[in-house]
């Protein structure tokens, strides 16, 4: 099957410092990967390149029939790779000055131009799912932890983007919140939604994903089905660095 | 020691009172063109706008740097010699312009700092979402920003208001140069700037409560 996402030599130097070294990855529609490896390993940063939060200094990034070269983006295409990558922020990241249902209808109205009437029919929508119907209307700053990355997660979704990134969705929580937050995660993945997910959640990861993303020093040392990345790594990183999470 | 002449005062204060619409006048529309001016040199410098940077980066420094009164003396009197198109300026134009810059530089830097407070992360969350840099300013960092400067901004307006009161060195009568020249006819000094004292006071005390009521008002919707 054709790459839905293509990655292609996808590179991002800090001064001298090479956080990706030329990264090539290949999602298929409905895929759904996880990227594990040790910190400051480039990660977020890979993720945070396709949504050109950080801007890459060479490669390219295909999503379906867009392809963007780092070299020479512009403006408008990076706009448009935005439109098609939703990303779920470590730390939640919601508009202070928004309700939730406002956070999700922003990017519907703002962005996509949709009357808010028809935006507003979608976030109640979005927030049945993600289990806060009766909270549409609260700020942020009234939510749990839980909660408002539920929101940061359905802000994501309202995009009907092509690919879903989630940069450690679970970190910054506190851990009474984390089940929840997975669960969400766990049945959007259900969905078939087409997903990349920087984890430290070993046995979530395994659960849910189709494909494991072992990075370390700004590379893929090695990637496969959950069952033999966790079973019977074959890189000696790897299994130092599983020996050490296990 | 010879006793207040209070009969005089009381006449004077419908008299002084008459000026009270140009001095509120001048203030509000410096008071707004500084804001719109303000926001724009702030952000300026938050984007780190190449070239435009630097030099609002001066502009800052000088009309901070600066007594108001040196930046409108050098305004009415000394730029009409560089540009005659000036000469026929009148003296509420020239205060209103001078005014205007001079609190835009101090307020500039408190809409910046203000908007620096807003959490980077949440102009990330913008731009992903696929805002642009317009939309994401106007739409999640200036609102949030403004209720953080409020207060301050309040500051500056009831500053300002107090620094009309130096239109009248250039010849304009406001509050001031009306009590100023019923001083100088009537030789009751006293009176005179006392009545135009507490006038001010009165004015300001009002705004002070306005802007206790508006920082209660403000910080109830994103309490944090």
């Amino acid at each position: 099957m054709k790459c839905e996402i293509d990655i292609a030599g996808l590179t991002k130097r800090f001064g001298t410092n090479t956080v990706l070294d030329g990264i090539d990855l290949c999602l298929k529609p409905g895929e759904r990967v996880a990227i594990i490896g040790p910190s400051g390993t480039g990660k977020s940063t890979l993720l945070r390149c396709l949504n050109w939060l950080d801007a890459p200094d060479a490669g390219r990034i295909t999503v379906g029939d867009l392809s963007v070269d780092a070299a020479h983006a512009t403006r408008a295409q990076i706009l448009a790779l935005r439109r098609r990558t939703g990303f779920v922020f470590q730390n939640y990241a919601l508009f202070a000055n928004k309700t939730a249902r406002q956070n999700i209808t922003e990017g519907l109205t703002t962005v996509r131009g949709w009357s808010q009437a028809k935006a507003a029919a979608r976030a109640d929508e979005i927030l049945a799912q993600i289990g806060l119907a009766d909270r549409g209307d609260s700020y942020p700053s009234a939510m749990s932890g839980g909660q408002q990355q539920r929101v940061g997660i359905g802000r994501a979704m309202a995009l009907d983007a092509d690919l879903l990134l989630f940069d450690e969705p679970t970190s910054a929580l506190d851990p009474e919140w984390v089940g929840e937050v997975l669960d969400l995660i766990r049945s959007i993945a259900d969905g078939r939604q087409t997903m990349l997910i920087v984890t430290h959640e070993m046995q979530f990861a395994r659960e849910i994903a189709d494909r494991i993303v072992f990075m370390d020093g700004g590379r893929i040392v090695e990637q496969g089905p959950p069952a033999r990345i966790f079973g019977d790594p074959q890189d000696d990183r790897t299994r130092a660095f599983l020996r050490r999470v296990g | 020691m010879r006793p207040l002449d209070t009969a005089y005062m009381w006449d004077l204060v419908p008299i002084i009172l008459g000026y009270v619409p140009l001095t509120l006048g001048m203030a509000l529309v410096a008071m707004a063109a500084a804001l719109v001016l303000a926001a724009v040199l702030a952000i300026v410098r938050v984007l780190r706008i190449p070239v435009a940077d630097s030099l609002v980066a001066v502009f800052i420094s000088f009309f901070r740097g600066t007594p108001l009164l040196v930046q409108l003396f050098l305004f009415y009197y000394g730029l009409p010699q560089l540009l005659p198109a000036l000469t026929n300026i009148d003296g509420i134009t020239a205060a209103v312009i001078g005014l205007t810059l001079h609190f835009s530089a101090y307020m500039a830097e408190s809409i910046r700092g203000a908007i620096l407070g807003v959490d980077r992360s949440q102009w990330e969350a913008a731009a992903s979402i696929g805002m642009t840099q317009g939309q994401l300013l106007r739409r999640i960092v200036l609102p949030q920003a403004s209720r953080v400067a409020a207060p301050t901004l309040m500051n500056y307006f009831i500053d300002l208001i107090k620094s009309t009161s130096l239109a009248f060195t250039l010849g304009v009568t406001e509050m001031m140069g009306a009590a100023q020249k019923e001083a100088a006819g009537s030789f009751l000094y006293l009176e005179a700037f006392l009545v135009v004292a507490v006038i001010y006071w009165i004015m300001v005390e009002v705004l002070s409560v306005g802007q206790r009521w508006m920082e209660r008002h403000l910080g109830k919707a994103v309490a944090r």
